[in-house]
């Protein structure tokens, strides 16, 4: 069974009612997704920006071993679990975007399929010190035509002249490629709007 | 993820879903909005009962599963439950976007970017 570190807390489970309810006239849901490594900051961006307290829950596939699941030895059938944390932003009355943190390794490519289905769009977070965590996200982005832009965390600290991530990430011209602190409101704020933004380019252009 | 379902096994799981590992609305999008149309009622399943008190208000599916602990799987099988006997409602997503059809229509954008920048 495969899961991931989470940085966020489980709901109660006391029955009470959730913070902060939708309004009643709530009816489209949008979603975006941050996706990227381990520890790269995720759950640190999507709470930035989220109205509520990011919340953890699970997906689950059952599905005949593949060759990922070899190792665990198990005949037949297997299940793999991954864990992952979301936020909320209410738009207006009638809307509101979910963000999803979820892993960008190969492994979990069931929860892109399942959970990224209609997405906006992707930020793909990445820390130069594990730039290949992010190298299948994009492959898979591409591949899937999913807009997404890329965020280099650096926490404050400018330490790679982003044309260097650009030409080490062999990312198309036309990516957005922006720095951010994923810890800061306003920084992950304007990398949301520059996803926005690329998606809307993409729109007028009639690529999306 | 001390309260996570999969530290309480897979038996609960099946005990949830009486026995069932299949059969869920595929429709039901992680973030499907939900809304309780009714009040639990004596004898309904504790996990029914906890999502129709959840609904009152509309909430997402991803919402509802954290709320219950329980895997999205198993709470696609319990909604399905009260979408087919009335209980609750479902507000979908837009149809995922493809080539043919667009989602983002520019609308959808602008009230997106202007709630970002509200922020």
């Amino acid at each position: 069974m495969h899961s991931t570190t989470s940085e966020s807390v489980p709901a109660d489970r006391t029955g009470g009612a959730p913070e902060l309810p939708l309004p009643d006239s709530a009816a489209q849901a949008l979603k975006l997704a941050v996706v990227g490594g381990f520890g790269v900051g995720k759950t640190t961006m999507v709470r930035a920006v989220s109205e509520i307290r990011p919340l953890t829950t699970e997906e689950t596939m059952t599905r005949a071993s593949a060759s990922v699941d070899d190792l665990q030895g198990v005949e037949g059938k297997s299940t793999t679990t991954v864990a992952f944390d979301f936020g909320r932003i209410t738009l207006d009355a009638t809307s509101v975007l979910y963000l999803f943190g979820a892993p960008g390794q190969q492994r979990f490519w069931f929860l892109w399929d399942r959970l990224f289905s209609g997405a906006l769009g992707a930020v793909v977070l990445v820390d130069t010190r594990r730039l290949e965590d992010c190298f299948y996200a994009i492959d898979r982005l591409e591949a899937q035509g999913t807009p997404f832009v890329v965020a280099h965390n650096d926490f404050g600290e400018a330490d790679h002249p982003l044309d260097d991530v650009r030409a080490a990430l062999d990312l198309d011209p036309a990516v957005p490629l922006l720095r951010c602190d994923a810890r800061e409101r306003d920084s992950t704020k304007q990398v949301l709007i520059a996803l926005v933004e690329h998606v809307r380019t993409l729109v007028k252009e009639g690529r999306r | 993820m001390s309260l996570s379902a999969r530290q309480e096994g897979p038996d609960r799981l099946y005990v949830i879903t009486a026995g069932r590992s299949g059969g869920a609305d595929e429709t039901l999008d992680a973030v499907t909005l939900i809304v309780a149309e009714s009040e639990p009622t004596p004898g309904m399943q504790s996990e029914h009962a906890h999502i129709l008190r959840l609904c009152v208000s509309p909430l997402s599916v991803v919402e509802v599963a954290a709320h219950l602990g329980l895997p999205l799987t198993v709470v696609r099988i319990l909604l399905t439950d009260l979408v087919d006997t009335g209980r609750v409602t479902a507000r979908h997503p837009a149809p995922a976007p493809s080539p043919a059809s667009p989602l983002t229509s520019p609308d959808v954008l602008e009230k997106v970017l202007v709630a970002l920048h509200d922020l």
